[in-house]
């Protein structure tokens, strides 16, 4: 059986031809879950968004493992008019897709509509709509969007409605990744399946439900990028068998990070530890305490709330695996912090509050949480911290779907465990932690404002500070927006409880840093990752 | 014979229309909104509900399950909302691993449990007896999921015996064929040992004895022949059960087949791969038992269907 092993490695070797005798190697990735699509404007996951990075690029990007924007297809940072609302984009010159042809404003234009148009479905339409005359594109009262206009082949300019300290990170996203207009045309809805751009690899195989193989693009406009000839990835592998498979020297990356099952089996062997890299995410993991539910519309009872969940105890449940938060905004996001203090533990200070709310007996609320693990565990280890003080829990484990539509209804979950619904980042703004979670706007049926808070004075002051954008303006910026969510963190809507710090493994031939492996935006560098 | 085949084949239809209309209610009562799990998390209330009609999901249940049947009628499954695929061919792609896996698991049930059952009951309460009985029992009640683990772990991972998944030739179809038989050949073995004993019980298999034939003659020739025909109609049931199994040993095994499909499926209520798998499921498992059914009718014409 081992020589049939032996000659399906073989096959597949003969299957990607000649990559792999080319300078740079190949390296194999594991992941649980089939890949769904690589069409930028519509993928949408941690899954997704490297894999399209490989084939695609946008004007901007990051200096890995940073938060600091740099040009990519854009010659250099845009041009920006003096109130804030207009950029001027000079392309890079001679760019190719992968078909061959040179790419052109036109094409930023096209990607631009194409994101905004409905029939696209894309889940990043609305990151787009505050450029001029978009929202009547849109709604189908224009043909184009009035606010991109095509200044010469290597020129474009984007007028926005107000200005939007945020939108040259929006410009970073997977969303406004180049894609050329015929590839489009001629693959229709399959292009997802058939992805052609200006990225550093291209698709070169893709069998449904088993593999997907990157190969690199030999006309890449980055001088020595990228480093490997080709990128394999394994997708269908359960975790716990792909980490078998590393260990064997099949796979050369864990996608889907440690299996908490093997958790403690790899951080207690210091040869295997060897092989981990870890870095905390972007994100927040949290409870949310909907203020539009009685008596959790009483600030008293959210912070007593907020004192009796002990923290500690739930990171031990998922195994250490997260740092302990105190605000709503993580680490690594610009805005952060590292005074914010939060709500100690502390028991008895939160029977008093509830004593001073009026409910010295207690009160029944009920928890919402997916019904995956460990989710349930930590929900019934808030269950106990809060009959601590009386408060009797009503454990309600559901579907992720379900509890998504639940948490999203009005007056109807009066608290969720957002377990394997933590709010990460899109991009590394604190606005991407204000808007879309925590304003008025989002506080409507369907909106991710769980706890339905909705503060219009902070709305305010959180829209006066989108609109400085000026470089000067960027530290008063960022300041503006700590003391939002100090102001948000007094509100108590959110227990924030921890961010979750990933762990991956890698073989001992892959050569890649922490940034490049667990990239804060991208997730995995590809590009930059190589071989022994 | 004919009259029967007809009446089946439109019991069959009959099936799967009310799967269909089942299958579609169900997923229309589920308190999740498939257009926001397409969006995502970031998009705003006013981009859900553009998805929401570009899906046609804003439309009555009526009027939804109308225009799928209209197009199922034409053999179009529709498109998938995550994959962007057709559903036609996410399932064409699928459907011959999870074929392979199933005949795998099939013979694997044969090759070990008629084996052990004629074994168990030609020893009947020996230690034989009680030990296959052990194994049927413990077969049927290890759930497929640990199973599935234990044997990669101890056949691939422990003495390389084997691939540790993935989808290939004979040695990776092994592991996860085991799996998903492994319960079945334990119900096999039980099944042909009641029925064989109950064989040879009967005047006819003494008689054979009393002629001299030589004891493997009388059990091969005289009782198996007719302790087999159960066997058939499980074989046609089992189909149905291996349907559910293999979302369970697909995962674990990394075997592209239906089961990882619409078990991706379920995860982001993709309803047109959902549907499309469970109606395509609802004919193979009426077509095999009504294979099962003639082929019984064929090899034993005692039995009449009326």
């Amino acid at each position: 059986m081992k020589t049939l092993t032996t000659t399906a490695l073989l096959g597949l070797t003969l299957l990607l031809g000649g990559a792999l005798a080319a300078p740079g190697g190949n390296i194999t990735v594991s992941y649980k879950d089939d890949v769904t699509t690589l069409d930028p404007a519509v993928g949408y996951d941690y899954q997704n968004w490297p894999m399209e990075k490989m084939v695609f690029d946008a004007l901007l990007d990051y200096k890995p493992g940073s938060t600091t924007l740099t040009p990519r297809l854009a010659a250099k940072m845009p041009d920006v008019s003096k109130d804030g609302k207009t950029y001027t984009f000079t392309l890079r010159k001679g760019v190719k897709f992968q078909n061959g042809r040179v790419m052109t404003a036109d094409d930023v234009k096209y990607t631009l509509e194409r994101v905004l148009n409905p029939k696209t479905k894309s889940p990043g339409q609305s990151f787009y709509t505050g450029i001029a005359g978009a929202q009547a594109f849109v709604d189908g009262k224009a043909k184009a969007v009035s606010g991109i206009t095509v200044l010469a082949p290597d020129k474009l300019r984007i007028t926005l409605d107000a200005p939007n300290a945020a939108f040259l990170n929006i410009m970073a996203m997977n969303f406004a990744f180049i894609v050329p207009k015929e590839a489009v045309a001629s693959a229709g809805e399959d292009f997802g399946h058939k992805p052609v751009g200006t990225g550093p690899f291209t698709l070169k195989l893709w069998v449904n439900g088993q593999q997907l193989v990157f190969e690199r693009n030999p006309n890449y406009f980055m001088p020595g990028l990228p480093q490997l000839a080709s990128v394999t990835v394994k997708v269908g592998l359960d975790p716990s068998v792909a980490y078998l498979s590393l260990q064997r020297g099949e796979i050369d990356l864990l996608g889907d990070g440690i299996p908490p099952a093997q958790f403690l089996q790899v951080t207690r062997d210091p040869k295997l530890k060897a092989s981990v890299v870890s870095k905390t995410s972007v994100n927040t993991t949290y409870l949310s305490l909907n203020t539009g539910i009685k008596p959790l519309n009483d600030l008293r009872v959210r912070q007593a709330i907020n004192m009796a969940v002990d923290k500690t105890k739930i990171l031990r449940i998922i195994n250490g695996r997260g740092e302990i938060a105190k605000g709503v905004l993580p680490p690594l996001m610009p805005g952060y912090d590292k005074t914010e203090a939060g709500y100690a533990y502390d028991p008895v200070k939160a029977k008093a509050l509830l004593a001073a709310a009026g409910l010295k007996s207690g009160f029944d609320t009920t928890l919402y949480t997916t019904s995956t693990d460990p989710n349930p565990r930590i929900a019934q280890s808030i269950q106990q911290d809060l009959a601590q003080i009386g408060v009797r829990v009503q454990l309600k484990s559901l579907a992720q779907s379900s509890v998504i539509d639940a948490a999203g209804t009005p007056k109807t979950a009066a608290m969720v465990w957002s377990g394997g619904l933590a709010w990460t980042q899109d991009y590394p703004d604190p606005s991407d932690f204000y808007w879309p979670i925590l304003s008025c706007k989002s506080a409507v049926q369907g909106g991710w404002n769980w706890p339905f808070i909705c503060d219009k004075a902070l709305d305010a002051r959180a829209d006066k500070a989108d609109r400085m954008v000026a470089p000067a303006q960027q530290a008063a910026r960022l300041k503006e927006y700590a003391s939002i969510f100090a102001a948000m963190n007094k509100q108590a809507a959110w227990v924030p409880v921890f961010h979750e710090v990933r762990y991956t493994m890698k073989s001992d031939r892959l050569v890649g840093s922490v940034d490049d492996l667990l990239d804060p935006t991208h997730f995995i560098n590809y590009e930059r990752l190589s071989v022994k | 014979m004919l009259p029967f085949a007809a009446s089946r084949v439109m019991q069959s239809l009959f099936v799967l229309l009310i799967a269909s209309v089942m299958t579609f209610s169900l997923i229309f009562l589920l308190p999740a909104d498939p257009a926001r799990l397409v969006a995502g998390p970031s998009a705003s209330v006013q981009t859900v509900n553009s998805i929401r009609r570009e899906l046609g999901l804003d439309q009555p249940f009526a009027a939804q399950y109308a225009q799928y049947l209209g197009k199922l009628l034409q053999g179009d499954l529709g498109r998938s909302y995550k994959q962007q695929s057709s559903v036609r061919e996410l399932l064409a792609s699928r459907i011959w691993p999870t074929t392979q896996l199933m005949l795998g698991a099939i013979a694997l049930e044969l090759l070990l449990g008629l084996p052990l059952g004629i074994w168990a009951a030609l020893r009947r309460g020996r230690w034989p007896d009680r030990v296959v009985m052990g194994f049927a029992f413990l077969g049927a009640s290890a759930p497929q999921f640990w199973l599935g683990l234990s044997l990669v772990y101890l056949l691939a991972y422990g003495l390389n015996l084997f691939p540790l998944g993935g989808y290939g030739g004979l040695s990776h179809l092994f592991l996860p064929a085991l799996t998903l038989g492994l319960g079945g050949a334990g119900w096999y073995a039980r099944v042909i040992r009641s029925s064989l004993l109950e064989v040879l019980a009967r005047d006819y298999v003494r008689t054979a004895r009393a002629k001299g034939l030589s004891p493997s003659r009388v059990v091969i020739r005289h009782a198996l022949r007719n302790a087999v025909p159960p066997i058939i109609s499980m074989i046609g049931l089992d189909i149905g059960v291996f349907m559910g199994g293999v979302v369970v040993v697909e995962s674990v095994f990394g075997w592209p087949g239906l089961g990882r499909l619409v078990w991706d499926a379920i995860r982001v209520v993709d309803l047109p791969v959902i549907v499309g798998v469970v109606i395509f499921s609802a004919v193979v498992i009426t077509l095999a038992n009504l294979l099962a059914d003639l082929v019984q009718l064929v090899i034993d014409p005692r039995i009449r269907y009326s």
